[in-house]
């Protein structure tokens, strides 16, 4: 069997295909991204009984659905302190965080900058679209100042969110961010990511052609990857500015951060419970 | 603990009898009245191998108790006022998904942030309602330190037998009023673990319920590749958006609880025997009304109580079973009373509005006027 055929067989077993379609739209970057998880995961030769996926709401959201393990679609924002839930009872168990950029930052955003800071060991896959894209292409807290979404008519008068920066301040030992241009790249990031230990973050800016892309000058998913494949530049020592996303402007990808030996919430929990037993 | 008697305050009932019934895990922010709880349980759940973690609100707290029930750990959590209502969103996502989670709601006045350190016995119905959709949960509401440990070991009992969340009341008057209080020995005390698949993986569909209604529940890490979610699933655990579905899901949610009320009502029938008037109240307020029960006794009315202990699903048929006038006392302006005028027209409500629990004498002043 050939490498790619044996690839997409293994890929299977992880996914529920018996859900299949999906409900993500054509041209979405949603799947790109499911995809290199589950080539990463699958390199990782990680027991698939020991790995949990958590996501909020939202088409990103939708991710848990479709992954053949322990898989919990839960309520807007409240992926991570779902996920930190099962990690903090069960640190054995490598929980994933998948799910989009208006739950994870907007409704999602005290959860996250605070399990960042108390750095619980999770996994964070943070698909940012610069929409709401499950109800119809809303502005949200990733979308580029003025972008035109159904609720920025004129124009997005907001300013996103720099997720790596905000990662990075609050700690967080592992802080990337791609395209779905960059496949080989996120895999190969989340296949590292796995690996590590504690608040991991993998920013991924996918396509909406549906609902962002057509209001914003790419109408078709090839345009809104033309733009990332033009305008990405990779450069792991960025600065703040260098991180910020304008509208249609260049965007800075690479590993922003990786370090070793933070201890986790997880473990230094584990020397309470000794203290506590004296 | 060790056995033997304790001086404790009903906030550190609620935590001794959580640990007493399994409790391992606890996610919580600190909130009057309810933090001695969460401090209690700092303090002693690492004491018992167990995980105690301070989120950074009551929503991250619920969702944190819910993710760790599905490894299999009893859980819990604890609020009040303003915290009670931020959970509501994740009690329906517990409630759709058939998780057992225990959560206390120390009641407090209100509206808004209200009265923090005085009593309220506003949330009663919310208890019930306050997520948005129509299911059904279990509530029980102690009167002393001493029942507070003692129900709680049920309320954990329930939320594994049933899989469902188990909204457990007190007042800011128990929660802070101190006791005496005898602890069991340990085996001594019954514990119900949550039914778990009998059959392998590849033969279970996890939303699957038994004849009484309720599915077994897999624990994360064992091969079940478990999905739940929110949305209206199916046996699989699948979304299955359809009105069929619907049907299907949100009936049985219901009626798992529905057909088991009998055995999860709990109600103190205090000299209702040959009560002509009857007071029905709950929690600290009862602990007036009992008082003024006597007073009315020794003047010749014939008086009683009824003392809800479970509040939900409501035991109607101990309001049906008597025949007499009903006075309902609760420190709100008309919640219980509501449900007690479905199965009754002869009923008053002697309301109050909080930060305080009626005294006896006017609760007797409302007997006397009842039976004149």
């Amino acid at each position: 069997m050939n490498p790619m055929e044996e690839m997409r067989r293994e890929e299977e077993k992880l996914l529920r295909t018996d859900r299949l379609p999906h409900v993500w739209c054509p041209g979405c970057g949603i799947g790109i991204t499911l995809n290199a998880f589950l080539r990463a995961f699958i390199r990782s030769k990680i027991d698939p009984n020991k790995l949990v996926v958590v996501s909020g709401i939202g088409c990103t959201g939708r991710a848990a659905g479709y992954v053949n393990v322990d898989s919990f679609h839960t309520t807007h924002g409240r992926g991570i302190p779902f996920a930190v839930g099962i990690k903090f009872a069960r640190p054995d168990l490598n929980v994933v965080v998948f799910s989009g950029d208006g739950d994870l930052f907007a409704i999602g955003g005290n959860h996250f900058v605070n399990a960042a800071r108390r750095n619980h060991d999770l996994l964070v896959i943070a698909v940012n679209n610069f929409t709401y894209g499950m109800t119809g292409g809303q502005h949200g807290p990733t979308t580029p100042t003025g972008a035109y979404t159904t609720t920025t008519p004129y124009g997005n008068p907001d300013r996103p969110f720099n997720i790596p920066h905000l990662a990075i301040s609050l700690g967080a030992p592992y802080v990337a961010r791609w395209t779905t241009y960059h496949v080989n790249q996120i895999q190969n990031s989340i296949y590292h990511a796995l690996h590590k230990k504690g608040f991991r973050v993998i920013e991924v800016i996918s396509q909406c052609p549906t609902v962002y892309g057509r209001r914003n000058d790419m109408k078709t998913p090839l345009e809104m990857m033309h733009y990332f494949q033009k305008n990405s530049v990779r450069k792991d020592d960025a600065s703040f500015e260098e991180l910020e996303l304008s509208y249609n402007g260049k965007i800075v990808v690479g590993v922003f951060r990786d370090v070793q030996g933070i201890p986790t919430y997880e473990e230094r929990y584990e020397d309470i419970i000794r203290r506590a037993k004296k | 603990m060790k056995p033997g008697y304790y001086f404790w305050s009903g906030d550190i009932a609620a935590a001794e009898g959580a640990i007493a019934a399994g409790c391992r895990f606890y996610a919580g922010y600190p909130i009057t009245p309810s933090s001695e709880i969460a401090e209690r349980m700092a303090l002693r759940l690492p004491q018992e191998g167990g995980k105690f973690i301070e989120m950074e609100d009551e929503i991250g707290s619920i969702a944190a108790i819910i993710g760790a029930s599905w490894t299999g750990k009893k859980v819990m959590t604890a609020t009040a006022g303003p915290g009670i209502s931020l959970m509501n969103e994740n009690i329906g996502l517990a409630a759709m998904t058939e998780v057992p989670i225990v959560v206390i709601n120390a009641m407090r006045g209100a509206p808004s942030t209200g009265l923090p350190t005085l009593i309220g016995q506003g949330d009663l119905m919310q208890a019930k309602w306050g997520s948005h959709g129509s299911y059904e949960i279990i509530s029980l509401y102690p009167d002393s330190v001493q029942e507070t440990f003692d129900l709680m070991i049920d309320a954990f009992n329930y939320a594994e037998k049933y899989r469902v969340p188990v909204m457990f009341l007190i007042d800011a008057m128990l929660a802070h009023m101190y006791e005496k209080i005898y602890v069991p020995p340990d085996d001594e005390i019954v514990r119900i673990e949550r039914k778990r698949p009998t059959t392998p993986p590849e033969e279970t569909l996890i939303y699957k319920a038994d004849d009484d209604l309720i599915p077994p529940m897999p624990r994360i890490g064992e091969g079940y590749k478990i999905h739940a979610s929110g949305l209206t699933h199916n046996e699989k655990g699948y979304p299955e958006l359809t009105p069929q579905a619907q049907e299907r899901l949100v009936k049985r949610l219901n009626d798992k609880i529905r057909k088991h009320a009998e055995e999860i009502w709990k109600v103190e029938e205090y000299k209702t025997d040959d009560a002509d008037i009857i007071v029905v109240a709950m929690g600290s307020e009862s602990r007036s009304v009992r008082l003024a029960v006597d007073l009315a006794r020794r003047e010749g009315i014939k008086a009683g109580m009824l003392r809800l202990i479970t509040i939900w699903p409501f035991p109607y048929k101990f309001i049906e079973k008597y025949n007499v006038p009903y006075i309902v006392a609760e420190i709100n302006y008309g919640q219980i009373y509501h449900k007690v005028r479905e199965y009754t027209r002869d009923v008053e409500l002697l309301p109050k509005m909080g930060g305080e629990i009626h005294k006896p004498d006017e609760v007797l002043r409302a007997i006397r006027r009842a039976v004149q």
